[in-house]
């Protein structure tokens, strides 16, 4: 724990001293690359204004997040649990990740507006897939034996959805779950970005628009930060999942 | 056991992929005694065992499998397997009481600790299947199975991968646990099925054969001279078929 954190400390310090490096070797103006100093003065001149657009984008991505991860996982569900369906929508989802959601955004402002409904949108459909086709793989691959057992002992296809393959697969869902951490914020800033009033991806392209370069690095670093967080607590939680799982 | 154990016969041919399997053949498995089919991997043992489950899909089967009563096998079997099929995440007595939940019932877990003390399982009743050594995952799979209280049991090499005092256990006390019901083993080796074995059947790559047994009700002793004789039979037997 200890170490963790002293490692982890580490590697931050390691980093701001290559980003200062950067800005004194090569003496970039600090309207193009800020140092860590003056993004950290951003960061605290601006703290209202910066927690006022992160609470927005932490909500889109957290509620896009849990959204996605219950609509994946029971698409994975439905789609293991009947072999009729399987061949219907498998092609339907394959054909959906050949649109770039990048591009869907437009569309979903348009559908859903300009307040949190398209970026929750967003960040739901960009996890989406990755929920579900993993899932899906780890329902897919119940041990054989477990089925046959069951199959003896004359379950019910449901017990053996709920009580096998479900438990089951649930390390191939955590591992869903860890890439959805990841994109879910990607997909909440895309939809700031195409259009929004609040959010840090909207405080990201003001600043920019107001050439306030240190604002604009100081809400990408918060962004960074609450990405990271994320993965670490979604990280945590999905290894608690498999210890309780495995015992 | 709450229904009569029947006996069981098999008889015919199996195809895996349109490649014959094993030839037309003819088994049967006596009411109330250990069969053990001995054979080498590959000639089909597995699979009789399989066809007797309901379980070999993969297999185009023609001829009949039966039970004596006329009645069907479906719901009157019990599968114990080498890998011990229990659940990580249930523990001894959630592993144990799980054929009723399967089946949407509520399970009897009062019978369920007694099926765990009868395999001496009962100071680990709480623990997850990776707190135990190898001979206790065995003893609470044997314990599920008991659990199901069917009239035939199907055991597929269950005491293979454990060591040689542990499995000497384990067939005492599947033997002791298993009386009056209609068992059929399927084993590679050959000690196992002279100990075990009220009837002894060899099945090799030339068919089936069967040995007569040592004398001596299962499960007989491991330095028993007929035993170690018939032993010695079985491995020449195998070595060489007919």
């Amino acid at each position: 724990m200890i170490r963790g954190a002293l490692t982890l400390a580490a590697v931050v310090l390691m980093g701001l001293a290559l980003w200062q490096g950067i800005v004194s070797a090569t003496g970039l103006p600090h309207f193009i690359l800020p140092g860590p100093a003056r993004v950290a003065e951003a960061v605290w001149t601006h703290r209202a204004l910066i927690a006022e657009n992160a609470v927005v984008t932490v909500s889109e991505v957290m509620i896009g997040l849990v959204l996605g991860a219950l609509l994946g996982a029971a698409t994975a569900i439905w789609l293991a649990a009947s072999p009729l369906a399987r061949p219907l929508l498998r092609p339907m989802l394959v054909f959906s990740q050949a649109i770039p959601v990048f591009a869907l955004a437009p569309v979903l402002t348009l559908w859903f507006g300009y307040g949190l409904g398209s970026k929750i949108a967003m960040a739901l459909l960009i996890i989406y897939f990755p929920v579900t086709s993993s899932f899906f793989d780890g329902l897919m691959r119940t041990p054989q034996g477990w089925l046959d057992m069951a199959h003896v002992m004359r379950a019910t296809p449901t017990q053996v959805m709920w009580r096998i393959r479900i438990p089951a697969a649930l390390p191939s869902l955590a591992s869903g779950l860890r890439l959805a951490a990841v994109y879910a914020p990607i997909g909440a800033i895309i939809g700031e970005w195409v259009g929004a009033s609040r959010g840090l991806g909207y405080l990201m392209l003001l600043a920019n628009g107001r050439a306030k370069i240190d604002l604009m690095f100081a809400a990408l670093i918060v962004l960074a930060v609450f990405t990271l967080l994320l993965h670490a607590g979604v990280d945590r939680a999905a290894a608690w999942l498999l210890r309780r799982h495995r015992g | 056991m709450t229904q009569a154990a029947p006996s069981l016969s098999l008889s015919g041919a199996a195809r895996i992929d349109g490649a014959p399997l094993f030839g037309p053949l003819g088994l049967d498995v006596r009411a109330g005694r250990w069969t053990c089919l001995l054979g080498p991997s590959g000639v089909g043992k597995t699979t009789i065992l399989r066809l007797f489950a309901g379980l070999a899909e993969e297999v185009e089967f023609t001829g009949t499998i039966a039970a004596d009563d006329g009645l069907p096998l479906t719901g009157r079997v019990a599968l114990m397997a080498q890998s011990d099929l229990l659940f990580p995440w249930l523990d001894v007595l959630g592993n144990v009481a799980l054929g009723a939940r399967l089946r949407g019932e509520r399970p009897d877990l009062a019978r369920a600790r007694r099926m765990i003390d009868r395999v001496g399982l009962d100071r680990h009743a709480t623990k997850k299947p990776h707190a135990l050594s190898g001979g206790q995952r065995q003893r609470a799979a044997l314990a599920r199975t008991l659990m199901e209280d069917r009239p035939v049991i199907l055991l597929d090499e269950p005491f293979s991968a454990l060591d040689a005092r542990t499995r000497a256990e384990m067939q005492d006390l599947a033997v002791e646990l298993l009386d009056r019901r209609t068992v059929l083993l399927v084993t590679h080796d050959p000690a196992e099925a002279a100990r075990l074995g009220h009837d002894i059947r060899i099945l090799t790559e030339t068919g089936l054969d069967e040995l007569s047994p040592p004398a001596g009700a299962p499960p007989r002793p491991v330095d028993d001279r007929a035993t170690l004789e018939a032993q010695g039979r079985l491995l020449r037997r195998l070595r060489s078929p007919a």
